[in-house]
């Protein structure tokens, strides 16, 4: 009996407290996972105890679906969400997005510079405030190669010199564009050849060569675990992950920094969201130089505005995807490029993945 | 039957009011489970039956094009592809003044996403159009859409937007089965790297039907074994037939990648031995895909003969051996055709569920292991082609419900006992 009347005051508590601080509410979406918890830490947080606002979180696994859905049904359920650039693109052609000014919806730098110099090319549009760029990138199980190491992605294509099975995404993202860069297309090439018939045979030919050692991952757990369990001994990963496994768990695994392919993600808000002022304060919050440089270091994920760069934890930085000593043979993913072929090429790799 | 031989000793007018008060109460207890079952229809009507068939309608329409871009839905419908001209002049200006209607709610990146399904590249041909819209004379729209992109001087441009600003269509169909239309309009076959679906669905029945049989096999012995022994024993090991069956799939594929994997306790085990000297290639094939899909239906399988197997009795095969039949006589003269029922049930359980599996071969599947609903999960999920996910539902729908009245068909009408 007492322990009953407890729970209904607790309840009658909690309800009283949760109305009284929620003067407004929001919701927050993201990847789930390690990064999302430290976006709770470094952004959601310390933004909802500052405003008073009660910040519901979510999780999704990219894409624009739920989005769309959402927007169509007139039932918008999400605010702010964590989008990678491709998606916003599509996204934002669609009619999907609130537009976002970024002269006025963006914090300026210490210096007074507008945010929009401040950003790295192509990390902020008129639907998204950028935050943090992550690579698709290959690495290796140091342990399997007591000789020489692969040192660039035609290494990863060379299974003589270095070999065992290798992973790749199941997806024509990263593995087309490795198979030029490995046959011997700059980096810079990469695309317009891509953009021609014979570009695309090229890319799939390479890939032949190593079709039967490759293992399709589709999660990004896969990765390191299939190297962790020396099913694999190269594969493609998201940086951060592996950036975990070598600093949390200890694993032998190296970077190959040579053809790391990056992308951009950032905050996006819903159209027909009720909440679009507060979105936009926490947007701006959120984007300032110190909490992307704080989630930087607990990610590992590189800063998109230069001025945050000098804040991210020196640890941290020469893991960071942005780091200067990472570009020689980097590729910035082209999310023109995919938003027009994406449809097309899926097929083509649908159909020589089936292909014995 | 209770009915009839008390009409026969009663007088007619004692039978007719007896009759009236029987179909009285008969149809009280009819009303009373109606409204037992009407939250049941309610719910599933809204949670199942609308849905789906909204859903499963997109298939075969697709108002994205009429809706954003009616006065060049309209002009192009007149317009024939086959008599290979460019349409008139007066589809071009259309074509200028609902781009320029359509900025504002941004429907034309609606249309430009939906042109893109059908060819790559429409996306940013519409994207660019768009950006040379200002100042654009409608008088000359042709030539300034010509000058803007020179794919607008190409009839294979305007066959794609005619035939995807029909209303009522089954060109998802026609994707669906890897033929797609020409630049004239003709309905042709994909090329050899773009033809994929046909292989999915035959992959796909060939998968489902072994694992179906691999199931039935499996299933029968223990079934059989289960139902012959006395409760006692019975329901002890008829937790070890339940225990997987509660346990969610996702855990029990990812069991089969632990064990399966090259460095796994399966390879361990052998290398151990020196049966073998380097490890098998035992996950990320076929080989697993059968292995754990089977694992994962079993349950169902062997419940279902179980139920069957339970309600034979056991003289039928005693009287076959005392009239002289040996064991394996009996087995198929007696007891199995009496078992048919539930093999047949059995079967077609794990075959109908087996057809719908997409995370256990994503997981443990090679590259060419995919089945169909991989795909419709693709397309709902990651390309958004929800007309074509649609279509390749209505198919594996179809396709399953074929097989299903094939069945019922074949074995009479009465060959499915679930229980």
């Amino acid at each position: 009996m007492k322990l009953k009347t407890k729970t209904y005051l607790s309840v009658l508590a909690a309800f009283a407290v949760t109305g009284a601080q929620a003067s407004s509410s929001l919701s927050f979406t993201s990847w789930g996972g390690s990064y999302q918890e430290a976006q709770e830490k470094t952004a959601v947080k310390p933004f909802g105890i500052a405003n008073k606002v009660d910040i519901k979180t979510d999780a999704y696994n990219g894409g624009i679906a739920q989005v769309r859905a959402q927007v169509q049904t007139k039932n918008v359920t999400w605010d702010i969400v964590d989008m990678q650039l491709s998606d916003v693109i599509r996204a934002c052609d669609e009619g999907l997005l609130e537009k976002i000014n970024p002269d006025i919806d963006l914090a300026k730098d210490k210096s007074g510079k507008p945010a929009k110099s401040d950003y790295l090319p192509g990390a902020i549009n008129n639907c998204m405030a950028g935050n943090i760029s992550w690579s698709t990138i290959l690495v290796f199980n140091k342990d399997k190669f007591k000789g020489s190491q692969p040192k660039t992605v035609a290494d990863f294509f060379d299974l003589k010199k270095f070999p065992g099975k290798r992973a790749l995404r199941k997806s024509p993202e990263g593995a087309l564009e490795w198979a030029l860069i490995a046959d011997g297309v700059p980096p810079a090439q990469v695309y317009k050849t891509l953009s021609t018939q014979a570009g695309v045979e090229r890319a799939f030919k390479k890939l032949d060569t190593v079709k039967s050692s490759i293992v399709w991952w589709e999660a990004g757990a896969q990765p390191p675990q299939l190297l962790a369990d020396g099913e694999v001994t190269m594969a493609s990963a998201y940086n951060a992950r592996i950036y975990t496994a070598i600093m949390n768990d200890k694993k032998p695994f190296e970077f190959l920094w040579d053809g790391q392919l990056k992308n951009i993600e950032g905050y996006v808000i819903v159209k027909g969201s009720k909440n679009v002022a507060a979105a936009k304060a926490f947007i701006k919050e959120a984007t300032k130089p110190q909490a992307l440089a704080d989630l930087a270091t607990s990610t590992a994920y590189g800063p998109l505005r230069k001025s945050a760069v000098s804040l991210v934890d020196p640890k941290v930085g020469k893991y960071l995807p942005t780091a200067p000593e990472h570009q020689k043979g980097s590729l910035d993913v082209d999310p023109l490029f995919w938003a027009d072929n994406a449809d097309a090429l899926n097929q083509k790799f649908a159909v020589w993945l089936g292909r014995k | 039957m209770t009915n009839s031989t008390y009409t026969e000793t009663l007088t007619s007018a004692e039978a007719k009011v007896l009759k009236r008060n029987l179909r009285k109460s008969e149809r009280f207890g009819l009303y009373k489970a109606l409204l037992l079952i009407l939250p049941l229809f309610v719910f599933l009507m809204f949670t199942f039956i609308l849905p789906i068939g909204s859903l499963l309608f997109k298939s075969v329409t697709d108002d994205v094009i009429p809706t954003e871009w009616p006065a060049l839905t309209q002009s192009l419908a007149a317009w024939d592809p086959a008599k290979k001209q460019l349409p008139d002049s007066q589809t071009y200006s259309n074509l200028v003044v609902d781009l320029q209607k359509s900025i504002e709610d941004d429907g034309n990146s609606r249309v430009a996403t939906r042109l893109n399904f059908q060819q790559s590249g429409m996306r940013s041909l519409i994207m660019k159009t768009m950006r040379h819209l200002d100042g654009m004379d409608l008088k000359d729209a042709k030539q300034s859409l010509i000058d803007a992109d020179e794919r607008w001087g190409q009839i294979g441009t305007w066959t794609i937007i005619k035939f995807s600003s029909q209303r009522l269509t089954f060109d998802y169909f026609l994707n669906a089965f890897d033929y797609t239309r020409d630049e004239f309009g003709n309905v042709v076959h994909n090329a050899p790297a773009d033809s994929l679906y046909q292989d999915v669905f035959i992959r796909t029945i060939v998968v489902s039907l072994t694992v179906a049989v691999l199931c039935v096999l499996i299933a029968y012995p223990v079934a059989s074994f289960l139902a012959a022994l006395p409760s006692k024993f019975s329901n002890p090991l008829m937790i070890l037939v339940l225990l997987p069956f509660w346990t969610s799939f996702l855990v029990r594929t990812t069991s089969w990648i632990v064990m399966l994997q090259t460095n796994g306790p399966i390879n361990q085990f052998l290398l151990e031995l020196g049966l073998i000297l380097k490890p098998l290639e035992l996950i990320y094939n076929r080989f697993s895909v059968l292995v754990s899909m089977t694992h994962i239906l079993l349950p169902y399988s062997i419940l279902s003969l179980y139920s069957v197997m339970k309600g034979i009795s056991p003289v039928y095969v005693k009287a076959a051996r005392s009239l002289g039949a040996g064991p394996i006589k009996a087995f198929f003269n007696a007891y199995f055709p009496q078992t048919l029922p539930g093999v047949v049930a059995a079967g077609i359980l794990s075959f109908i569920l087996a057809i719908g599996y997409y995370i256990t071969p994503a997981l443990v599947g090679g590259a060419d292991d995919q089945l169909a609903s991989y795909y419709i999960a693709n397309h709902v999920n990651t390309t958004l082609n929800w007309g074509l996910a649609s279509a390749l539902s209505v198919l594996l729908l179809g396709g399953v419900m074929v097989l299903y009245i094939v069945f019922v068909r074949m074995t009479g009408g009465k060959g499915m006992k679930l229980g």
